[in-house]
């Protein structure tokens, strides 16, 4: 059982956290102008990468809070974790990540 | 009374006190100290059981977890199956027999405790032989907190079985001397009979203590019989020893036939001689320590076979003491049926194998060299290494935070063993940046003897005929070369696959004896080297844990928390049936004497829809959303618009998934611009909570709401019937309850006696009802002055069955019971509560889905059953007949399935609500449903069966 850790508590065992899929899928602006494929790849579809991937999680049992982490999907280690509002997003490192929810 | 295999003296067993136990019905005795196995050893019974698929005799072939051979049963103090006899300490009473490979588990409840405990430390050491208690005396020396755990009963691993000396005293001076520094030691946790089984991420290490299984009958009951330990630690130091390795040959399973190894401990530990007549069989030096202290405890040692050509240079000191040693000579086979009666030797050399003769022996001790007991650092993902020179399986890596020591580590003699210890100790320290203590000596060790190489030998050729048929490799499967050459010819080449079809290494004892002999035999077969071969995974746990242990207490009442309103007391004194939902206990109805459920649930549903009933809703989920943005976040989380809500007013919303799938349903009450009540099913206020939250959070954190759950502080109760506003009137005579001055689908607070009462005029059920709403502290006193109030009017409590009859009557549907993620608001008929005027919420997009638009979608509809007497069972399929009124060839197409079904009061019939594709279209028309075989006409309806008009609502 991993340690991981909160951005706000510090390490905390893993059972106490929740996964939310990737990060960085955010909701589209404009929903409505979207064609139902571009709809579709926001509700439906996600990378599934091997290796650096970032991803959502949800201290559930603690704080309560989402963030962000990159973590490896080959050896399950988090390289590092950030809060959601922090200016140095993952999700410009990751070439594999998704900016917008839009394109597919 | 002494038994006939006890030496005269040695041991480190209590001789002064007596056990009395009974295997295979037979009473016998042994002494404090001695396990099953050495007590058996003692009385001269070698022979347990017989195996699983070929019924041959088999018995203790090793002295600890690594044994193949001696399972039991045992029957006294409490059943438990699959133990090994050299694990189980011996007790009075205890009371056992041998097993063939399959155990019974007990048929009466498990009255003992188990816990489990939480523990953080700087340096975890696994193993308290030489090389584990250097390793934690210099950690503790060195002040860090340090836990120490062992499986034996007493601390000194490989030292309980010999006769070294360190410091020029006994070797288990040290090791007593080394345990009481620790004791002393106030951040030091050691903790013997305690297997540490499992070590995962980030230093988390599970161990079992068996606390009280060796006391048997005077274990005290306050104490837990097993705890498992979770030790979280910065650094490990693995101390775990080496398994000793048999080498295969021709009937190598009978009784008698025993790991040098484990002859030295039962000699030594337990003072048991495990035979008179022994002959010794090994390809390294280790043994001849087990054919030197067996002689010198007077058994006739009549022979050291070794399988090198050039021997030991401890022959002379074998011979001085009068023992044969055959070099370049191997044992080829065994005879004997319950017991070994001869060793067939034969010279070796270069692989060939002579002709063979026959030696007499009640003993034939085996020694094919050492396997690391590695375990601890695979689980951890370590990688291992092959080492041709002791033909085992080293850690071929280091990892962060995991050092392995000692014997584990391949080495083996004791200077080496603690040098090697408090290596491992000082790097953990300094990785953790703790300085080691100035003084940290370690004891002083005789010169060792250099040992000779050893050979790698993993099998004997068979001389017998046969093809290996006999030459076991797993004893606890019944496993033989010729299963692993049959294996290998039928084009097995990974050792995983390997295991899988020959059964290897998957019996109780996983394979400590036999997996790498296994790698060795199929690189032989295959012509590859071992390395290549490689192992099978060792996975946790490293010795068998039972399930209770792991359970601890989370088992009975405390498997789940029960969660209970403030009413409970009342509901059950009330005599209701109570029925599980998610975690509450809840009151599924109230029968009077002579009252089955459905009497019982007729007459409530009745007293409700004509008189007056009362339900205990405190399960409700609530949730109090509060913030200047909190009509934005719910206007963007339901189908309908939330923010046009007046102070004072309530609102029925639906909420979706993006895919436009309903999550929830439920009713709000605004209760200030910047306040909102949201009311949730029982089963979705957790959900929602975390649903609002997610978006809150992670989408919209520029909207300033908070939101919190207020399920626990708010009883809930819904006054039902056209009798309710008598009621609510009476209670809280300060409210005008008219339906104009407090009409439905408004709140209103007031006081009673002081205390804050909120109202609501939301019904569940179609009837004139108001909610009361007080703080669980009052719940009793409420609920009694409604009850008293009531008694005029025949009030009625009811329950959930109740509940659900009276809101399928009027087609409310329960999210999760009438749907299943696929059913939007449209297929509900709830288009209405689907807002227009939003530009955006979540789920909106995807209602423009043409499938969306399927006229064939399944939609919720009622049926009424056309004999006015069955009761559909829910989940039960609806078909359609074809146009000529004949059942369609199979498979036959479904159309649906009843969602909800239950007997109405109101309408004197039993009916159900169903999802059917297409199925207001088909409203009028008849399908059927298969129950128990016929096939029940049912005419479909729309889902408002009772009071379509809403005319009752309003009283
Ligand atoms: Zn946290």
């Amino acid at each position: 059982m991993q340690l991981i850790a909160c951005p706000w508590c510090g390490p905390r065992e893993e059972v106490e956290f929740s996964y939310g899929g990737q990060a960085h899928v955010p909701y589209p602006d404009s929903p409505a102008e979207l064609s139902d494929e571009e709809w579709a790849h926001y509700v439906f579809f996600r990378d599934n990468p091997k290796g650096r991937f970032a991803e959502r999680w949800n201290h559930s049992a603690g704080c309560r809070r989402w963030f962000n982490a990159i973590r490896d999907t080959t050896t399950y280690r988090f390289e590092r974790v950030y809060r959601l509002d922090d200016p140095k997003r993952g999700g410009t490192e990751l070439a594999s990540s998704r900016k917008e929810g839009t394109a597919p | 009374m002494t038994s006939p295999f006890r030496a005269p003296e040695g041991g480190r067993i209590d001789r002064a006190g007596t056990v009395e136990f009974t295997f295979d019905g037979q009473v016998l005795t042994g002494h404090p100290g001695d396990t099953l196995a050495s007590a058996l050893l003692a009385n001269g019974r070698h022979q347990v059981a017989t195996s699983i698929k070929l019924g041959r005799p088999r018995g203790i072939a090793a002295a600890w977890a690594e044994d193949p051979g001696g399972l039991v049963q045992i029957e006294e103090p409490f059943p438990e199956p699959m133990l090994l006899a050299t694990t189980v300490e011996l007790h009075d009473g205890l009371a056992a027999h041998g097993l063939p490979g399959q155990g019974r588990l007990a048929d009466v409840p498990d009255s003992a405790r188990y816990d489990a405990v939480h523990h953080h430390v700087d340096v975890l050491v696994v193993g308290a032989g030489p090389a584990g208690l250097a390793a934690a005396l210099t950690a503790a020396r060195a002040g860090a907190r340090v836990a120490l755990v062992d499986e034996q009963s007493e601390a000194g691993g490989s030292l309980l079985s010999g006769t070294e000396r360190l410091d020029d005293a006994p070797a288990l001076d040290w090791a007593a001397d080394a345990v009481a520094e620790l004791a002393g030691s106030p951040e030091v946790l050691h903790l013997q009979r305690t297997t540490a089984f499992g070590s995962y991420d980030d230093g988390f290490v599970l161990a079992l203590e068996r606390r009280t299984d060796h006391l048997g009958a005077a274990a005290p009951k306050h104490v837990s019989r097993q705890r498992v330990w979770r030790i979280r630690a910065r650094s490990i130091v693995l101390a775990t020893g080496a398994h000793e390795r048999p080498v295969v040959f021709a009937d190598n399973d009978r009784p008698g036939i025993m790991l040098a190894g484990a002859a030295r401990t039962f000699l030594h530990r337990y003072g048991v001689l495990p035979g008179r007549e022994a002959v010794v069989f090994t390809t390294n030096d280790s043994a001849y320590d087990a054919a030197l202290d067996l002689r010198r405890a007077g058994v006739r040692v009549q022979a050291v076979v070794d399988a090198r050509p050039e021997g030991s240079p401890r022959r002379e000191e074998c011979e001085h003491a009068g023992i044969r040693v055959l070099s370049g000579a191997v044992v080829t086979g065994t005879q004997g049926v319950e017991r070994v009666t001869h060793a067939l030797v034969a010279p070796f050399a270069d692989g060939a194998v002579g002709p063979s003769s026959a030696i007499a022996c009640d003993l034939l001790l085996v020694s094919g060299g050492w396997n690391p007991a590695v375990h601890l650092f695979s689980q951890a993902r370590g990688r291992l290494r092959y080492d041709e020179v002791l033909g085992a399986f080293l850690p071929g890596e280091a990892l962060d935070g995991l050092t392995v020591t000692g014997s584990a580590a391949g080495v083996f003699d004791l200077a080496g063993c603690l040098a090697d210890g408090q290596r491992g100790a000082r790097a953990a320290l300094t990785a953790l940046a703790i300085a080691p203590a100035g003084e940290d000596r370690l004891p002083a060790t005789p010169d060792p003897v250099v040992p000779t190489a050893p050979l790698v030998l993993w099998r004997v050729p068979d001389t017998s005929g046969a093809d290996g048929s006999t030459s076991f490799v797993d004893l606890q499967r019944d496993a033989t070369v010729a299963d692993i050459a049959r294996a290998v010819g039928a084009g097995l080449r990974s050792i995983e696959h390997i295991k899988r079809y020959t059964t290897i290494g998957t019996a109780h004892d996983q394979g400590k004896t036999s997996g790498v002999l296994t790698s060795g035999i199929v690189a032989e077969l295959l012509g590859i080297p071992v390395q290549a071969t490689g192992t099978t995974t060792f996975r946790p746990p490293y010795t068998p844990v039972a399930f209770a242990a792991l359970a601890g207490r989370d088992r009975g009442r405390l498997f789940d928390p029960e969660r209970v309103t403030a009413l409970h007391e009342w509901h059950v004194a009330a005599g209701a049936v109570f029925e599980d939902v998610g975690q509450w206990k809840r009151p599924r109805y109230y029968p009077q004497p002579g009252e089955d459920m459905q009497t019982a649930v007729l007459r409530e549903c009745a007293a409700a829809r004509t008189g007056v009933g009362i339900l205990d809703g405190s399960t409700l989920g609530k949730i109090d959303v509060q913030g200047p943005d909190a009509a934005v976040l719910l206007d963007r989380l339901y189908t309908n618009l939330i923010s046009s809500l007046k102070v004072g007013s309530v609102r029925y919303g639906v909420m979706c998934g993006v895919d436009g799938m309903v999550i929830d349903d439920g009713t709000v009450l605004r209760l200030a611009e910047d306040r909102f009540l949201v009311l949730t099913t029982t089963g979705g206020a957790a959900k929602i909570l975390d649903w609002m939250e997610e978006w809150a959070q992670t989408e919209w954190p520029d909207l300033r709401v908070h939101c919190t759950s207020v399920t626990e502080q708010w009883v809930t109760f819904p006054v039902v019937g056209p009798r309710s506003r008598d009621v609510v009137g009476a209670v809280f005579p300060g409210v005008d309850v008219s339906n104009e001055a407090f009409p439905f689908m408004t709140w209103r607070d007031t006081t009673l006696d002081g205390v804050p009462v909120r109202l609501a005029r939301i019904s569940f059920s179609g009837e004139l009802a108001f909610e009361v709403y007080v703080n669980p502290w009052y719940a009793v006193a409420v609920w009694q002055r409604l009850l008293d109030a009531g008694r005029p009017y025949g009030i009625t409590p009811y329950g959930t069955e109740t509940m659900h009859v009276l809101r399928a009557e009027k087609g409310y549907p329960i999210v999760g019971q009438d749907t299943d993620g696929t059913v939007s608001p449209h297929d509900l008929g709830m288009a209405w509560a689907v807002s227009k005027k939003k530009p955006d919420f979540v789920g909106k997009r995807s209602f423009a889905r043409p499938a969306n638009a399927d006229p064939l979608r399944k939609q919720l509809v009622g049926l009424l059953p056309v004999d006015r007497e069955t009761v559909l069972p829910e989940g039960s399929q609806v078909i359609d007949f074809l146009a000529d009124g004949q059942l369609p060839p199979p498979p036959v197409p479904m159309l649906g399935h009843v969602t909800s079904s239950y007997r109405s009061a109101e309408l004197a019939r039993p009916f159900a609500l169903a999802l059917v594709k297409g199925g207001r279209e088909r409203i009028g028309d008849t399908v059927h449903v298969p129950v128990n075989g016929t096939l029940v006409p049912v005419e479909v309806t729309g889902s408002v069966l009772v009071d379509p008009e809403g005319a009752r609502r309003d009283g």
